[in-house]
C-alpha cells in the first residue's frame, strides 16, 4: 500500500491489554506489514505484566524501524514503587528510540537529558500555557486529554514544529487507580493476581444493573465499554491540522481497522462507508461524545449532528 | 531554613461557617476554594467570595491558623483568565499557600507572585519523587499532597528522596482512582473534576422508587438499586454495584471512607508534613467533630508515639460520620489494593 505523504498519519497506540508473549509478539510481526506510520510499544499499565520485558520491546522495535515504521516506547502511566523508577531510568537511558511521557517524572527525566519526546495523553494538557511548557521541555508531539472537545482543542495554541495526535479509535483509557480490578473480580490481590488479565484480551466487561455495558476492567486500568471512533468525522480532524490519528489495538480485527482508516485518510472511502465498516469489527457500540462536548459515552453517527458546532 | 513541620492537621472549609469550625477546634490549616470551577469542590452554595474569603482570612490569622487556597482544576484556553485572576486574589488576600496541579498555572504564580508559597494539589496526581523533582525544579513547590495511592512503605520511600513537605489524606471520602486521573464522571455525564470541578454532580444525579427498589442514576446510567431494607447512598459511581461476568457486586470500591488515624505513629516516624481531612461539601459540624478527634490524636502522637493507642471513642464516633459507616485504610494497607 502506498503513502501519501500528504495525508493524516496513522499511529498504533500502545497495547493497553495483557497478551501472552507467542500472541503480543505475532501481533507486532503482522503489524510491521499494517499501514501504520507509527508504532507505540512498551507495558503503559501495570508493572506486574512481565511476559515482554524492555529487551523483547527494544527487538520489537528494532525489527519495526527496519520497515520504516516511526517507533516510540510508551513509559507506565503509574509510577507507585522504586523498581517502578528504575524501569522508567532504563528506558529513557536506552535512547534508540522516541519516548511517549505518560506521567511528569517521565518528564522530568527526558528534559534533563535533553530528549525529544511525546506528550501522552495522561500528562493533561488542557490549556496553552502547559503546551507551551511542555514544547520548551522538549515536546515534540502531544496527545489531548482523551475528554478533550473539539471546541477547546481549536482554542489551543499548539507550539510551532508541535505536532497533535488525536486518540481517534479504540476503548478510551478513563481511570488509573492501585487497585487491580480484575483480581478484585476474582477476589485476589493484586499481589497474587495469578495474572488473570491474559484471559481476557479485551478487557473484562462492566455492566449496569439493568445489563448496559458501561466500563471495561483492565487490571488497574478503567475503560469505556463503548469504542471511540471519529472515522465518521474525518473533515473535522481535517480542519482541526491533526497530524496523527491513533489507532488503540484490540484483540481481534486489528489489520482490518487499520486498512479501513488508512483507505479512509487517503481519500480510497467516505467517513460513512467507513463508519459503517468500523462499527463491524468493533469490540463494544461506537461513541463520540467527548469530541462534541457531550458526555463521553453518547454517540452521533450523523457528523452534521450533535454538540455545540465545530 | 525553619525545621520541617510535622502532621500538620488540615482541615476542609466549604463555607465561612465551616472554617471557623475548623480554627476553633484545633485545625492547623483550613483550605477552601473560590465559587467556580477553579477547584475540584464546585459545588452550588460551596465556597467563598471575595468578602467571605477576606473575612476567613482574617479570622483564621488571629488564632493561628494557617489558610490555604485550592486553584486544582485545570485551566482551559476559553478561561484561562479566569485561574489567572483567582491566583492573583489569592496573593492580595493574603492566603498562605495556594495548592495547584497544572503546570502552565505553577509557570503563571511563580512569574507574577514570586513570594506565593505553592504546594502541588493531589490532582497533578505525582505518585513518585521524580515528578515531585519536576515541580520543586521548575515552580520550586514546598509541598506536595500525594494521591490515595501508596502503600506507606511506598510513601517512606518518596519521602527518603524528596525535600519536598509530603502531605497525605488522613480522614474522608476515598477516590478509588488515581487523582487527576479519573474521567469516569465525564464519561458518564460530561463534567469531571479536572474541567468542571467536581464528580458525579448532583445536576446529573437521579433518585427514583422503582417496582425493583430505590434506584440512583447518573445521567440516566443506573449506578445501584437499593432493596426496601438498604440505605440509599449518594450515586458517586465508582461507588456503585455493578454486574461483571453474571456477578452483581460493588466492582471498583465499596460506599466507604477513608480513616487512618491508626496509622498516625508510622506517619510520625515518616515525617510526613501535614494530614488532610476531605470534606469540603460536609457541614460546619461534622468539620468540628473531625476534626477535634484528630486534633487529640495528634496531640498524643507527638507527645509519646510509643503509647499511642487509637481510642474506641474516636473510632466509633469516625464511624459514624463516615460515608456508609464504612472505614477503609485504603492503599496505605497493601492488600487493599
Amino acid at each position: 500500500m502506498e503513502m501519501n505523504p500528504s495525508a493524516m498519519k496513522l499511529s498504533l497506540g500502545p497495547l493497553l491489554y495483557y497478551w501472552s508473549r507467542e500472541d503480543t509478539l505475532a501481533f507486532y510481526e503482522q503489524a510491521a506489514s499494517w499501514p501504520v506510520d507509527i508504532v507505540y510499544l512498551g507495558e503503559s499499565v501495570c508493572s506486574r505484566r512481565h511476559l515482554l520485558r524492555l529487551a523483547d520491546w527494544l527487538e520489537v522495535a528494532e525489527k519495526l524501524a527496519a520497515v520504516g515504521k516511526e517507533v516510540v516506547l510508551s513509559t507506565q502511566t503509574l509510577i507507585e514503587s522504586e523498581s517502578d523508577l528504575k524501569a522508567l531510568r532504563k528506558l529513557v537511558a536506552d535512547g534508540r528510540f522516541a519516548v511517549e511521557a505518560n506521567e511528569w517524572g517521565a518528564v522530568h527525566l527526558l528534559a534533563e537529558r535533553g530528549q525529544a519526546f511525546v506528550a501522552g495523553p495522561a500528562l493533561n494538557a488542557y490549556n496553552p500555557d502547559t503546551l507551551a511548557l511542555l514544547a520548551d521541555l522538549g515536546a515534540k508531539r502531544w496527545v489531548p486529554p482523551v475528554e478533550m472537545p473539539r471546541t477547546m482543542l481549536r482554542a489551543m495554541t499548539v507550539p510551532e514544529g508541535m505536532e497533535t495526535e488525536l486518540f481517534a479509535y479504540g476503548r478510551l483509557p478513563l481511570a488509573f487507580s492501585a487497585r487491580c480490578f480484575t483480581a478484585r473480580r476474582y477476589n485476589l490481590q493484586k499481589d497474587d493476581c495469578q495474572f488473570r488479565c491474559l484471559d481476557h484480551p479485551d478487557g473484562l466487561t462492566l455492566n449496569t444493573r439493568e445489563g448496559e455495558a458501561f466500563l471495561t476492567l483492565n487490571g488497574i486500568q478503567t475503560q469505556s465499554a463503548k469504542v471511540m471512533s471519529l472515522a465518521h468525522r474525518l473533515d473535522e480532524l481535517i480542519a482541526q491540522s491533526i497530524a496523527v490519528l491513533r489507532l488503540s489495538p484490540q484483540s481481534r480485527h486489528m489489520d482490518k481497522v487499520v486498512q479501513v482508516w488508512h483507505a479512509l485518510v487517503h481519500a480510497q472511502a467516505t467517513p460513512q462507508e467507513t463508519r459503517n465498516r468500523l462499527e463491524k469489527l468493533m469490540p463494544g457500540s461506537a461513541c463520540d461524545g467527548y469530541w462534541l462536548g457531550e458526555s463521553g459515552h453518547s454517540y452521533h453517527p450523523d457528523p452534521f449532528s450533535g454538540g455545540a458546532p465545530a | 531554613m525553619s525545621a520541617k513541620p510535622l502532621l500538620e492537621l488540615i482541615c476542609p472549609a466549604g463555607s465561612l461557617p465551616a472554617l471557623k469550625s475548623a480554627v476553633d477546634n484545633g485545625a492547623d490549616g483550613v483550605y477552601l476554594g473560590l465559587r467556580d470551577n477553579t477547584n475540584a469542590r464546585n459545588f452550588a452554595g460551596l465556597n467563598f467570595d471575595a468578602k467571605t474569603l477576606a473575612e476567613g482570612v482574617r479570622y483564621a490569622h488571629t488564632k493561628g491558623t494557617k489558610v490555604l487556597m485550592a486553584l486544582n482544576t485545570y485551566p482551559q484556553p476559553a478561561t484561562l483568565a479566569r485561574w489567572h485572576q483567582a491566583v492573583d486574589t489569592a496573593a492580595t488576600s493574603g492566603v498562605d499557600a495556594i495548592i495547584l496541579a497544572d503546570p502552565g498555572l505553577m509557570a503563571y504564580a511563580r512569574k507574577t507572585h514570586p513570594e506565593l508559597r505553592l504546594h502541588l494539589s493531589v490532582q497533578g496526581s505525582a505518585t513518585s519523587y521524580e515528578a515531585i523533582a519536576f515541580y520543586r525544579e521548575r515552580f520550586g513547590i514546598q509541598r506536595a499532597v500525594l494521591p490515595r495511592v501508596l502503600s506507606l512503605p511506598q510513601v517512606e520511600n518518596v519521602i527518603a528522596h524528596t525535600d519536598v513537605e509530603i502531605e497525605l489524606f488522613g480522614f474522608g471520602g476515598l477516590c478509588v482512582m488515581v487523582e487527576g486521573r479519573c474521567l469516569l464522571s465525564s464519561y458518564a455525564c460530561g463534567d469531571s473534576p479536572n474541567t468542571f470541578g467536581a464528580c458525579s454532580p448532583g445536576h446529573a444525579v437521579r433518585w427514583q422508587q422503582t417496582g425493583q427498589g430505590m434506584e440512583t442514576r447518573l445521567n440516566g446510567i443506573l449506578i445501584d438499586r437499593y432493596a426496601d431494607d438498604e440505605k440509599a447512598g449518594y450515586p458517586t459511581l465508582c461507588k456503585g454495584r455493578f454486574e461483571v461476568q453474571g456477578e452483581t457486586y460493588y466492582a471498583l470500591e465499596e460506599p466507604t471512607s477513608l480513616n487512618s488515624l491508626e496509622l498516625l505513629p508510622d506517619m510520625a516516624r515518616l515525617g510526613v508534613a501535614a494530614l488532610k481531612i476531605e470534606g469540603r461539601q460536609r457541614s460546619p459540624a461534622y468539620v468540628a467533630q473531625v476534626t477535634k478527634i484528630w486534633r487529640s490524636a495528634i496531640d498524643v502522637v507527638k507527645k509519646s508515639p510509643q503509647s499511642f493507642q487509637t481510642q474506641p471513642a474516636w473510632m466509633a464516633e469516625l464511624a459514624k460520620l463516615s460515608e456508609g459507616s464504612m472505614n477503609t485504610l485504603g492503599a496505605y494497607y497493601r492488600p487493599w489494593k
